[in-house]
């Protein structure tokens, strides 16, 4: 059992740190602002999201273990709206 | 086995190149987003250095507070700039800045390489007194920071106070009393409207907790303010609430509670407990917290009247 969730627990974070690579590729590589945007955006989301829950199983207790969802949370609702504003801001560059 | 060494070298290099950066960019916007940047990675040289409650004033007043301070005065700049052109600096002022700038930094690094090994630390006599005070405060950052050295503490916020007086008697004679101008000129933007009503509740509570738990684990009045006066300015920054009128009893009140708070106690505690600053042994704890309370108080709003800047002309809205 421990060794399963151990596993899984390595799978999730290897996971996320590929979305968070694939990020920063598209950050560096994508041609204009929406799409390396877009790319931020998934690594932000997807990534962390896979890294806290490769983290769960090894939280000390359920209070880290929630912790560690409000942080994800967070960081979603954040990531979301900046990505909003960041967004109108470059429509309103371009017009 | 030995990554961690390796790690700690790119972040060092990183937090040089971030500063270069910083330094060279040509843009204002740009060097104040390389400033942000470096801010953050500096509170992960604090986690690496075992100072969490180090890494979380950076992080939350170096890099986001800090940050919010310079964009808007960014702004300000170019606004200004717009008006009068030809404000630029010459070269002779320039190159005296720059050897100023030079001077500082290398009297700072010649004075921490002529150190003495070990270098000389008030760490063990701070520990001891703090521990020794009967503060009943697990986190000995927080025990120093109020047991220790709480008239420097206290001195703190008066600066901080000072600098809103500062930043008030810019404004216009006409202006003075009224509020100063709204973050954002434009409508209320939906996206952004929502992230004020999610996230300040959230972020309220998360700074009451770690004030709150400052007490016994890495956080404090300071990284707790900072978050509260972040929620107050994302709630501005979405026209949900204006600027209060700088003659507003209660934001005066709110500002000075803290240092008043803290001023009134270490003389109570001259009569109390023997000498200025003490704590009476045994209730040393619930004082504490109580003045922290109302440091929080002050540093929550302080920190955004710093940030919306002198009284505006415009009557108000």
């Amino acid at each position: 059992m421990t060794t399963l969730l151990q596993l899984f627990s390595v799978a999730a974070i290897s996971a996320g740190a590929f979305f968070f690579f694939a990020g920063t590729v598209g950050l560096l590589r994508f041609p204009d602002s929406l799409t390396r945007l877009h790319a931020l955006t998934k690594a932000d989301n997807l990534g962390l999201g896979l890294v806290v829950l490769g983290l769960l199983p090894r939280a000390e207790n359920t209070l880290s273990a929630l912790k560690l969802l409000v942080i994800w949370a967070l960081v979603l609702l954040s990531g979301a709206s900046t990505a909003q504003l960041i967004g109108r801001a470059l429509r309103r560059g371009r017009k | 086995m030995s990554v961690l060494p390796v790690l700690d070298v790119v972040l060092a290099s990183l937090v040089i190149g971030v500063a270069l950066f910083t330094i060279t960019a040509r843009d204002l916007f740009a060097s104040v987003v390389g400033y942000v940047a470096y801010g953050l990675l500096l509170a992960f040289v604090w986690i690496r250095l075992y100072a969490p409650d180090v890494a979380l004033t950076e992080a939350a007043v170096g890099s986001g507070v800090t940050g919010v301070l310079l964009i808007t005065a960014g702004k300000r700049l170019g606004a200004l700039k717009n008006a009068a052109p030809e404000m630029r600096p010459g070269l002779s002022l320039k190159i005296l800045t720059g050897a100023l700038a030079a001077l500082v930094a290398g009297a700072l690094g010649t004075a921490i390489l002529m150190l003495p090994d070990p270098p000389p630390s008030l760490a063990p006599e701070a520990a001891a007194a703090a521990s020794g005070a009967g503060a009943g405060l697990e986190n000995p950052i927080t025990a120093v920071l109020m047991s220790y050295r709480s008239f420097d503490t206290m001195l703190e916020k008066i600066v901080l106070i000072l600098a809103v007086v500062g930043v008030w008697s810019v404004g216009a004679d006409k202006a003075w009393g009224r509020a100063p101008a709204p973050l954002r000129q434009s409508r209320p933007y939906a996206p952004m409207v929502l992230l004020a009503r999610t996230l300040a509740p959230v972020g309220v509570l998360i700074g009451i907790h770690i004030f709150w738990t400052g007490a016994d684990a890495p956080g404090g009045a300071f990284q707790g303010g900072a978050l509260l006066a972040a929620m107050w300015m994302v709630t501005m920054m979405a026209r949900l609430a204006g600027p209060p009128r700088i003659d507003a009893q209660w934001l005066r009140m709110a500002m000075v509670a803290g240092p008043a708070v803290f001023l009134v106690t270490g003389l109570a505690g001259g009569v109390l407990a023997g000498s200025f600053f003490a704590y009476p042994p045994g209730i040393a704890k619930p004082i504490i917290l109580a003045i922290e309370a109302f440091m929080v108080l002050s540093i929550a709003t302080a920190l955004p009247m710093l940030v919306v800047g002198p009284p505006s002309e415009r009557p108000d809205q």
